[in-house]
């Protein structure tokens, strides 16, 4: 235990507790402010966005699938948690007991479907892996709509609707996920799954469980999106299948590409971003106009992962992206603190992966090859021989 | 009878798509999401040319030289400059296409349905059931168009070469052929193949949506992997499968399913056969 805290001590970084400390004080602040109801819808989707972006984050950007039915997982808490709220509200009559409760079963059924889909993801990756989960995403979805005890086309109807503190429940949700995925990246098992990743065989040949890894991944991803879909349902007074189509997914998508593939931070940013815009372009932009909405998305698709990924704009990428920019003021603020406290320099750990190639690794042969054998050596030499005459 | 010949002719659509799909895939090694919003390019260029002139052969052509134009534009903005880079940055830029187009659809043409006439053919009695001419047309130009197709790439040299470079890209650059060119033409065929495909579609069903693409996309891919993703008799033979499994579960009181057991089926398959009916097996390499 001793050793957990010291670990702690030795390791703590504050830019990894600081989402930890944004969230906990923007909750604060906006439970303290009153928000109006339309701000509390705001909140309240934000909390799910951010939810299910990092949730699909871990799926897509740790370990390295592209996962097109996330919003089918949400349809599946979302109408099992409403489904189970209206069974055993008057047993219960607590709202947020029901909650709670939903929250779990909505979860791990949604998690028990996250396996199913994880199982294909042992025989199929990439393009395959992908087509599946959209696959999926549209089964649940039409099943849905066509069970008789889920309301049909109508929609399921949710009688018990929390109320519009529903968003203080999402933010909570989202601070205890953070604290689980991100101790979970950042532990031994979070590095199994980034090396399953970097390289399936190589990491296998490690003797990392892939099969195992690629199930965890996929069922606690699920079982997250399970929960906000749950959230959902209990936010909304009816749940219909369209909700759920493959637009969602692809909005929960570009929220992780936007936010950084691999980065959580990123993820809850953009996740607020877009929710953010999303409301804000709905009630500015009427009818047919709302195709600007797509228009944006695609072009943050296109633009964010032309600029990431292609080859010919690594030169760019390194001098203009977000972490370039902000490395360099970071080196700029330290470079000047430190000429203030040298002495302080010597405790700074340098984790840059790039160092490793500046380490010369060359062994200089002129330099060997000149070095004369100077008969210096007599001495060391004369010392044994004296010894020996002792 | 009839539903046996609907489920062919909606089949042969779905054979035309699939073809797009698998020669982009054998040759490119990449999956095009937006060849389904292609078709939806090519039906509102239909619709266009039809309200200008009313000649349903121009609007027949100018859809496919919209088509290819398309195709190949798309290819070399959005996918050559990822050449080489992850599977999963391409996979995610071509959904980004899709969107695109779907986007710039609903801007122009607004999102309500635009009924679209091409010409209007009548029924034609076949036994005791009147089966509709366009039905009989769409599947007659997708076996000419197979055949035209299949000949293309067994006969001529750019045809040989597409098939090189679909079985080894490096080689096939050392031996002199412009591989960047090769995936260009492969663009152009496919997003022809999609036009012609988008007007078969608007004989089964004369209306056009910005949607109209996604499902019949998602479809004929499904159909492309149910015959082995690379494999051109396969797409067809996948294709006019889908399209019989189809029409026939909308005649049984599994209709409301009926997606639910094509998507189920594309799982299946991937899962038990990832290579399909008739797909060659590539081993992985360290």
């Amino acid at each position: 235990m001793t050793a957990y805290f010291k670990n702690i001590k030795n390791g703590f970084k504050p830019k990894n507790y600081i989402n930890y400390v944004v969230i906990t004080l923007f909750l604060i602040i906006s439970i303290i402010s009153q928000p109006k109801t339309s701000t509390t819808t705001l909140l309240a989707n934000m909390g799910f966005a951010i939810i299910l972006a990092v949730s699909l984050n871990l799926v897509v950007g740790f370990l390295g699938e592209l996962s097109l039915g996330h919003a089918g997982f949400m349809c599946i808490g979302a109408y099992i948690g409403t489904f189970i709220s209206n069974q055993i509200f008057d047993a219960i009559g607590s709202k947020l007991v029901v909650l709670i409760l939903t929250m779990i079963i909505g979860g791990l059924i949604a998690a028990i479907f996250g396996y199913i889909v994880g199982f294909s993801a042992l025989r199929l990756k990439g393009d395959y892996l992908a087509i599946v989960t959209l696959a999926f995403g549209e089964i649940v979805r039409d099943i849905c709509k066509n069970i008789p005890a889920f309301g049909g086309a109508m929609g399921l109807k949710n009688p018990h609707r929390y109320g519009n503190n529903l968003y203080i429940v999402a933010f909570v949700v989202a601070l205890i996920m953070l604290i689980l995925i991100q101790n979970l990246i950042r532990s031994k098992h979070g590095r199994a799954i980034t090396a399953v990743r970097d390289n399936e065989i190589a990491a296998k040949a490690m003797g990392i469980n892939v099969t195992y890894y690629k199930l965890f991944v996929f069922v606690l991803s699920s079982f997250f999106a399970g929960v906000a879909g749950v959230l959902y349902g209990s936010f909304n007074s009816i749940i219909l299948y369209g909700d759920f189509s493959f637009n969602k997914s692809i909005e929960i998508l570009v929220m992780v590409v936007l936010g950084g593939m691999g980065s959580i931070n990123g993820s809850i940013l953009a996740a607020a971003l877009i929710t953010f815009i999303n409301t804000f372009l709905q009630s500015k932009l009427p009818g047919d106009l709302s195709a600007l909405r797509l228009l944006v998305y695609a072009l943050i698709l296109m633009i964010v992962v032309i600029f990431n990924n292609a080859p010919a704009l690594h030169k760019y990428k390194e001098k203009y992206s977000f972490s370039a920019l902000f490395a360099k003021v970071y080196g700029k603020i330290t470079d000047k603190f430190y000429a203030k406290h040298p002495e302080k320099k010597q405790a700074r750990i340098t984790d840059d992966s790039a160092a490793w190639n500046r380490v010369p690794s060359k062994i200089k042969m002129d330099e060997v090859l000149s070095t004369d054998i100077l008969p210096d050596d007599k001495n060391n030499d004369t010392d044994t021989e004296d010894k020996r005459d002792e | 009878m009839s539903t046996l010949i609907e489920g062919l002719s909606i089949g042969s659509v779905y054979a035309l798509i699939a073809l797009g799909y698998t020669m982009v895939y054998g040759i490119a090694k990449m999956l095009n999401f937006a060849h389904g919003d292609i078709i939806m390019v090519g039906a509102y260029a239909v619709l266009t040319t039809m309200s200008l002139c009313g000649f349903p052969l121009v609007a027949i052509l100018v859809a496919v030289v919209v088509c290819t134009l398309l195709g190949i534009a798309i290819e070399k903005v959005a996918y050559k400059p990822l050449r080489g880079a992850s599977p999963l940055a391409v996979l995610i830029t071509a959904i980004g296409v899709s969107y695109l187009l779907q986007g710039i659809a609903q801007l122009v043409y607004g999102s309500a349905s635009r009924p679209v006439t091409i010409i209007d053919m009548g029924n034609v009695q076949i036994g005791n059931s009147a089966v509709r001419v366009s039905s009989i047309v769409t599947l007659v130009v997708g076996a000419i168009l197979m055949v035209i197709l299949t000949l293309f790439i067994k006969m001529t040299k750019t045809g040989r070469a597409m098939i090189a470079v679909s079985e080894d890209r490096g080689a096939a650059e050392l031996m002199g052929i412009n591989v960047n060119g090769i995936i260009s033409i492969t663009f152009a065929i496919g997003s022809a193949l999609a036009a012609a495909a988008s007007v078969c579609y608007l004989f089964q069903i004369p209306s056009a949506t910005p949607t109209l693409g996604s499902m019949p996309g998602i479809k004929a891919f499904t159909a492309a992997v149910i015959g082995g993703i690379g494999s051109i008799p396969g797409a067809v033979i996948g294709g006019v499968l889908l399209g019989v499994i189809e029409n026939v579960c909308k005649s049984t009181p599994l209709a409301p399913f009926t997606t639910s057991i094509e998507f189920g089926l594309l799982i299946v398959i991937l899962l038990v056969k990832p290579t399909g009916i008739l797909g060659k097996k590539r081993r992985e390499k360290v």
